[in-house]
């Protein structure tokens, strides 16, 4: 099962979870990871934060990014929740679920599909600080670092 | 020929655009940067190496070519997740 969703809504990991394992009793593992809206960057205090996308990019290159884990590990399935819009502090902000026969796999693809995304998917951040200005999210060279542990 | 030119984020602000029709005799994305910069301020200083491509909504270099109607996006570095 794969699924890619990008939606202003909240989620439910759980849910997810129990959607990607539902009638499978050889699956072995799941792993889950959830991103959260910090209320602190760079020292300044975040209010909301807007995330802008690239419509028809956006689901193309998370369904890129989903078939290059599913071509690397033994993955049973694998979902990619990402919200847009308008968001608060300590909203979900991304969904991962990697699910495989054996937890080496789907810890492996989890992180990968994360770093991946992090450097390839059109997502742009942009935080409104409590003194009513606002400032786009710079780019992490760490992120830079860590997609590329992955590159062949 | 002619292509369609989406701007995002950071960049889209500075040039005061989201998207445009355009006639171009440019034959590659580093080309149509070049023409784009030619019409000055703020567009000149708006592109510079850290600048991201995509053709027909896939990653690209300035190097990769362009086709009649194809759609060229220019955005800065993603910061999702």
């Amino acid at each position: 099962m794969k699924l890619i969703r990008v939606q202003q809504e909240d989620f439910d990991a759980g849910i997810l979870q129990a959607e990607l394992h539902a009638g499978r009793s050889d699956i072995g593992a799941c792993v889950t990871f959830t991103g959260y809206v910090r209320d602190l960057n760079l020292d300044d205090d975040v209010q909301a934060l807007r995330l802008e996308h690239y419509p028809g990019m956006t689901e193309k290159a998370l369904e890129a990014i989903v078939d290059e884990a599913v071509s690397r590990w033994n993955l049973s399935g694998a979902a990619v929740i990402h919200r847009v819009g308008e968001l608060r502090p300590s909203d979900q902000i991304v969904l991962v679920a990697v699910t495989s026969t054996h937890r080496g796999d789907a810890f492996a693809a989890c992180e990968f599909i994360m770093d991946y995304l992090k450097t390839r998917a059109p997502f742009w951040k942009k935080e409104q600080l409590k003194d009513g200005s606002s400032r786009w999210v710079e780019a992490r060279s760490s992120d830079d670092k860590a997609a590329q542990r992955w590159e062949r | 020929m002619t292509v369609r030119v989406f701007y995002f984020a950071a960049l889209a602000e500075q040039v005061d655009c989201r998207s445009e029709e355009l006639e171009t005799d440019a034959t590659s994305a580093g080309e149509l940067i070049q023409r784009l910069r030619a019409r000055g301020e703020p567009w000149q200083s708006a592109f510079d190496s850290r600048t991201q491509i995509a053709i027909n909504q896939h990653l690209a270099g300035p190097d990769d070519g362009l086709d009649d109607g194809d759609e060229v996006a220019f955005f800065p570095p993603v910061t999702g997740g």
